[in-house]
Parts: C-alpha cells; sequence; structure tokens
C-alpha cells in the first residue's frame, strides 16, 4: 500500500493536484472506515435485535445469574464443590475438568502418536503392520461412537463394586471406576512439590549449560539422564530426610460405594482413552511425515561421522522433524482440547456438560453459549500461542531473514 | 489492491448478514395460529423415546399420553390429529426449541415451575400428567426406602427439575451423593441398567418405563416407596400469542371435560344427536365456541373422534392397555378422587 504522498503514481507523474476522491490513499482509508464502521454497525443490530426479542419473549437476560446458588451436584471436581455454591463456581468446576483430561490427554497423545508415528517405519513387519491397522481403523472411525465404545465397554464389562477385581492390595477395579491408595497429606509433601519445581529448573539450566558447553568445545554431557535423576531425585530425598512417611488412605468398600483413596471415574477414563487413542493416530501421522521430511543422506552423513544411531535421532534429525512437526501438532492439540467438549454424551462433567446445566436450569441460553464459546477461545489461543511460541523457538536461526 | 479488494468483499458480505438478520426482528408479529395453518401441520416438541409418553411404536407411529396432546391440537386447528411433524428433544433442547419458535407447542413431560413459566419465557397450559419424583433400585442391593441412599452413586438426566430436586433431597436429608448426570435419556437409562449407578432417579412414571421396556428383567428392580416432589407435567409454548396459548389449553380441557360427560370417540357421532345442551354446545351442534380461537365450531368434536378423551389416552398409552400398567391416581377425574379437572367448556 502507497502510504507516503512522495510514492502515489498519480501525483508524482501529473503534477496536478487529484481530486480528494480520486486520491488512492485517501480512498484507502475511506474504504477500510466504512468496513469497520459496517461491522460494528452489524454486530450492534444483532445484539440489540438478541436483546430486544429476549425483552419481548420476557426470557430473563444478562449476567446476574452467575452469582446464584445452582442447587445441582456434579460427579466429579478437582476444587470443593457443593450444590450450595454458585453457578460461577459450577462453571470454574467444569472448566479445570475440562483443562485437567485436556493436559493429561494431550501428554498421553502425544506419546502414543510418536510411539505409532516411529512403529509405522519400522523394517519389523509386524511392528509396521500394527501401527498401521491402529492408526487406519481409529482415525476414520468418528470420536464420538469410540467415546460411546469405551463407556459402555468400562461399565458393561466390568463388575459392581461388591464383585470388584483387586488386582494389587488396595487398588480395585469395577464399574464404578479404577480406586487406588491415596497418601494422606502431610507438609513433607509440600516440601516434595517444592523439590519438584526446583528439580525441573536444574535439568533446564543443566540441559542449557551442556548445549553451550557442547557448541563450544564438541564435549558431550548426558544432560538427559542427569535432568530426569535431578527431577525424581530431589523429591526422594526430601522424602527420605522428613523419615519417609508412609500412611496411605486404602479404598475400602463401606456401604454402597467404596471411601477413601483416590477414584479414577469410569467416565474421566472412557473420555481419556477415546481422545488420546483418537488423536493419537493424527500425531502418529504428524510425526512419521516429520521424519521422512528429513532427508535420509543426513542420518548417512551423520553415521559417517561416527555418530550413535541415538545421537543421529537426537541432534540431526529430531531439530529438523520437530520444525515440520510442530504447526499440524499444535492444530492436534487443539482438537483434543474441542472435542473433550463430547464429554457431554457419557457424563463427565467438563465445561460444556456443566455450562448446559445451567442454561437448561437458569433458561439463560444466549449468555451461557457466551460463556462457553469465550472460554474455549481463551484455551486455544492460549495453547496456540505457546506451541507458536515454541515453533519459533525450534525454527532455523536466519532462514526467515 | 488485493486489500481493498478483500475488504470489499468483507463489506459486501457484511450486507448479506444485514439482509439475512433483519427478517429476525419481524418474525413474532404473525400469530402463531396463522404460521400453522399456512404450514399445514403443527410442530410438536416430544420425547426421544419415552414408552407412554412420548415414542415411536414399530411402525414408526409416534404414540404416548403427550404425543396424544399435539394430536388433540392438530385435530382442533385442521380437524387431522395427523397433521403433526414430530421434533424428538433431549430435556436440554427442549426449552431453547420454545423460546426460539422451533417448536409450536411442547408436550414432552415438562415440569412446571415458577421459573420456566416466567424467566424461561414459557407458558404452560395445563397438566396432563401429575407425577412425582422417585428413585429404583436393583432388589439385589437390598434397598427399602430412600433414606438408605446415603453414599449412593445416582443416575440422573441432565437438564431436568429431577437433577435440582435430588441435590435438595440429599442435601436436606444431610445425605451423602454422587451424581452421573448423562444429557442422553437413552445413556442415562443404559448406565444405570448397566450397573454404573446404585439408584436412578426421575418421574415416578419414567420409572415405570424404564423398568418395563429398557431392563433385561423387571422384576429385578423396585421402585422406592418416596416420592421426593411434585411433578405436574404439561405442555408449553411460547409466550406472547394468546391465541395459540388458548387453543393448546382448551384442546387438553376438551379431552379432560369430555371424559367427564362420559364422550368417546366411540360414541361421540352418536352424541351430536344428545339432547344435552352442555353436549351441544362443547361439539359444536350449538353456540360459536371454536370461533372465539379462531377454529371450527366442531373442534372439540374432532379432538374427541380422532383421539379420544382423556380416561382413553391414558388407558392406552400409560394405563392398564398399556405395558405400564400404571393406575390412574392422581391423574382421575376430580368426582373419581383425582386432580384432573376441566374448567367449564360454555
Amino acid at each position: 500500500m502507497p502510504m507516503t504522498p512522495a510514492s502515489s503514481p498519480h501525483r508524482a507523474v501529473s503534477g496536478t493536484h487529484v481530486a480528494w476522491w480520486n486520491d488512492r490513499r485517501i480512498r484507502g482509508v475511506l474504504y477500510q472506515v466504512l468496513v469497520v464502521v459496517g461491522v460494528l454497525a452489524l454486530v450492534a443490530y444483532l445484539i440489540d435485535n438478541t436483546l430486544t426479542n429476549l425483552a419481548h419473549r420476557n426470557i430473563a437476560t444478562g449476567f446476574g445469574f452467575l452469582g446464584r446458588e445452582a442447587g445441582f451436584g456434579v460427579s466429579e471436581s478437582v476444587i470443593p464443590y457443593s450444590p450450595a455454591d454458585t453457578y460461577l463456581a459450577v462453571l470454574v468446576v467444569g472448566l479445570l475438568n475440562t483443562l485437567k483430561v485436556s493436559v493429561i490427554g494431550i501428554v498421553l497423545a502425544t506419546v502414543i502418536g510418536t510411539l505409532f508415528g516411529v512403529a509405522r517405519l519400522s523394517r519389523n513387519w509386524l511392528v509396521a503392520r500394527f501401527a498401521t491397522i491402529y492408526v487406519e481403523t481409529l482415525r476414520n472411525i468418528p470420536v464420538l461412537l469410540q467415546l460411546f465404545f469405551w463407556y459402555s465397554l468400562i461399565t458393561e464389562a466390568l463388575p459392581g463394586p461388591r464383585q470388584a477385581l483387586n488386582p494389587l492390595p488396595g487398588i480395585f477395579v469395577s464399574s464404578r471406576g479404577l480406586k487406588l491408595p491415596e497418601p494422606v497429606w502431610q507438609t513433607t509433601h509440600l516440601w516434595m512439590g517444592v523439590a519438584f519445581l526446583a528439580g525441573i529448573v536444574g535439568a533446564w539450566a543443566l540441559g542449557r549449560w551442556a548445549r553451550l558447553r557442547r557448541e563450544r568445545t564438541g564435549a558431550l554431557f548426558p544432560s538427559l539422564q542427569a535432568g530426569a535423576a535431578l527431577i525424581v531425585g530431589l523429591p526422594v530425598i526430601v522424602w527420605l530426610l522428613s523419615g519417609a512417611p508412609t500412611e496411605m488412605s486404602v479404598p475400602e468398600l463401606r456401604g454402597f460405594n467404596f471411601t477413601g483413596g483416590v477414584t479414577v471415574t469410569p467416565e474421566f477414563t472412557a473420555l481419556l482413552i477415546g481422545l488420546v487413542l483418537y488423536t493419537g493416530t493424527f500425531i502418529a501421522e504428524i510425526v512419521r511425515g516429520g521424519i521422512l521430511a528429513v532427508a535420509h543422506g543426513q542420518t548417512e552423513a551423520g553415521l559417517a561421522l561416527g555418530l550413535s544411531r541415538g545421537q543421529v535421532l537426537r541432534l540431526i534429525v529430531l531439530p529438523q522433524a520437530l520444525r515440520v512437526i510442530i504447526p499440524p501438532l499444535t492444530s492436534q492439540y487443539l482438537n483434543l482440547t474441542k472435542n473433550s467438549s463430547l464429554a457431554v454424551a457419557i457424563g463427565f462433567p467438563d465445561l460444556v456438560s456443566t455450562a448446559n446445566t445451567a442454561i437448561n436450569q437458569t433458561g439463560q441460553a444466549v449468555e451461557g453459549i457466551a460463556v462457553i464459546m469465550a472460554v474455549y477461545l481463551t484455551v486455544s489461543l492460549s495453547i496456540a500461542g505457546f506451541m507458536n511460541w515454541y515453533n519459533q523457538r525450534i525454527a532455523l536461526k536466519g532462514a526467515r531473514g | 489492491m488485493t486489500v481493498k479488494v478483500a475488504f470489499q468483499s468483507v463489506a459486501a458480505m457484511a450486507l448479506v448478514a444485514l439482509a439475512v438478520a433483519v427478517p429476525m426482528g419481524t418474525a413474532l408479529a404473525g400469530p402463531t395460529l396463522d404460521a400453522v395453518k399456512a404450514r399445514g401441520e403443527v410442530v410438536c416438541g416430544v420425547h426421544t423415546s419415552l414408552y407412554g409418553f412420548g415414542a415411536p411404536d414399530d411402525k414408526g407411529v409416534w404414540r404416548g399420553i403427550d404425543v396424544d396432546v399435539c394430536r388433540a391440537v392438530a385435530a382442533a386447528v385442521f380437524g387431522d390429529d395427523k397433521k403433526v411433524k414430530y421434533v424428538p428433544l433431549s430435556a436440554q433442547a427442549r426449552l431453547t426449541a420454545v423460546q426460539s419458535g422451533e417448536v409450536d407447542l411442547l408436550s414432552r413431560n415438562t415440569t412446571w415451575t415458577l421459573t420456566r413459566d416466567t424467566a424461561n419465557g414459557l407458558n404452560f397450559t395445563g397438566i396432563n400428567y401429575f407425577d412425582g419424583q422417585g428413585f429404583m433400585v436393583s432388589k439385589k442391593l437390598g434397598v427399602k426406602s430412600a433414606k438408605e441412599l446415603s453414599g449412593a452413586t445416582v443416575c440422573v438426566q441432565t437438564g431436568t427439575t429431577t437433577e435440582l430436586n435430588l441435590a435438595d433431597y440429599f442435601r436436606a436429608n444431610k445425605m451423602e451423593l454422587k451424581p452421573v448426570t448423562i444429557e442422553k435419556y437413552e445413556e442415562v437409562t443404559g448406565a444405570f441398567v448397566a450397573g454404573r449407578c446404585d439408584a436412578i432417579t426421575s418421574d415416578a412414571s419414567q420409572l415405570a418405563a424404564i423398568r418395563a421396556n429398557d431392563t433385561p428383567n423387571p422384576a429385578d428392580f423396585v421402585i422406592l416407596p418416596e416420592m421426593i416432589s411434585k411433578e405436574p407435567l404439561g405442555p408449553s409454548v411460547r409466550q406472547g400469542d394468546d391465541q395459540w396459548f388458548d387453543i393448546v389449553k382448551w384442546a387438553l380441557f376438551a379431552m379432560i371435560e369430555a371424559e367427564e360427560r362420559g364422550l368417546t370417540s366411540a360414541n361421540v357421532e352418536a352424541a351430536l344427536k344428545s339432547p344435552d345442551p352442555n353436549v351441544q354446545r362443547m361439539l359444536g351442534v350449538t353456540g360459536d365456541l371454536g370461533k372465539g380461537m379462531g377454529l371450527d365450531n366442531k373442534w372439540a368434536y374432532n379432538i374427541i373422534r380422532t383421539v379420544g378423551n382423556y380416561g382413553e389416552s391414558f388407558e392406552r398409552n400409560v394405563g392398564m392397555g398399556s405395558k405400564l400398567q400404571l393406575a390412574r391416581g392422581l391423574n382421575a377425574q376430580w368426582n373419581d378422587g383425582g386432580l384432573m379437572y376441566s374448567p367449564p367448556i360454555r
């Protein structure tokens, strides 16, 4: 776009004054202003129209309902919740459940996807075929059907709580879910958490130091193993120093159900398995494509230089493959997060499920849907923002000029 | 220049959107009856598959006590009870469907509450089934009373008054509740039958339908004696159209009044010659009752001829003529110990 008078060809060529309505620069600005005004007017009209119609039909509007008592129960929650809490609280409960399943799902789907992506390239006939069958079957069945399948499999196939399977002491599997023993909360656990965080920071610093040293001198350092040792080891040391407390809350059959311990519900499990296996197929294809995108000559060259196969993978193939992998991987992470809203079909109280109930009990669909959309947009943009930042970090330096 | 072209096309799209959006504001003006007549059918929101209330039979014909209200309205408007388009709705979708005008009336075992009648923009036209919320458990559990359910996992359909009553009941009795809330009726029932929950809670009539229809062996399940709520179920319409509100209201009352006067689908033809002035007025032999609602004077006659009276509808759908075998109870006529009472049709 010509933005300075000097670059306007009309003025430069003719030398005479062009009428302002024929000036490309002014016209350009004018069109943009008109479009912005038009779009704003349209939005204002739609909002006004909606409010007028709602008022005409005597339907309550506004976000006042968020402060009122919700009055309905939720089957699982990360934070303490009772029906006496507000609609806002129940929406937060739903959001945290959505984030819980999304975060765990993204990590597991990445692991599964990478394993099967590599497996499809394997020279072992059986491994490669198995991976192909997994990918081609599960990515071609709608994920909603897969969720129904896993949910009915879990609830139909597993016995009731009184006949629960007991594979290991303290662990029970039944149609009510997986019950695990849980350490009773002590201040030691807080310090173990601090040590865990310190371990992560230490591992990051160690990795950075090792990379700089390698670039300067070429000397290698097993930073991966050392980092893992730090992250696991520090909390263990703290635990041992504080006298190794082992008090556990063990699940126990009392009345109808198990009490004590932690519960992994069938709804959560079915949702997690369904999302992870479905998204994993797409990630497997992305990983396979990314690895194939690195010319085989590079591997050969690396081996010729005397690097081990692991080093070739870690230092040559992976850094280049990641550049191809990350952008489509971001889309899959977003898909998984958004697909988690299918939870409503199998009774996992995610954001959509709790917000839908709130809509139904208050009758305020417009506000409820607006909340759902705003939250998903925020979550998705955050994931996309983080992945774009990571993508820029691993991009070839100097490649974009 | 491509930038400018893009902007122009955005502006064009915005104008198209504006043109499409304009009728939204004016859609309210036409009364529902005119729209229904022009369309040639009544659009009626019903249950997805609740035996006895609203479900297609094995030939794909919709049947149920709620479906009969839809048929009665169509008979009143068109003289033909088949001019109905059934829209199966989940518990969650139903209120929005009425609010948005997607259905002309909702007849889907919906509880009449103050909030729904006011802030949710609905108008309930009457009650076609007096119900109450109960619990059903497996006999193996050995539970005799709802008071023993503390700590139990309870399956419940989301978007219902049931969900709120359940939480209230457990709170009031200081019992611990583990709800499993699922949107679709079929999925909730499936989860309960599979043993995901100790108990399922719903309107007592619905529990009877689940027991009769969805369990492998109905004798293995028992409905607990406690009724924890009042659930007056009835049809509803959108606010803002009094004429349509009246038509749906009186279509149901005509069925109730017909039972009280002993008019049935079998004898209504002969009743046209009845000397009783009340019957003559109701069947449109004399007077102008239908005109007041914008209908034909034979409106009630057409309802009784095609759908039958309330008692007939009850018996064939949920009563002794059905799998549910429900007693009339509260749903008997007022002069027979029940609550069914039609204001005078005159």
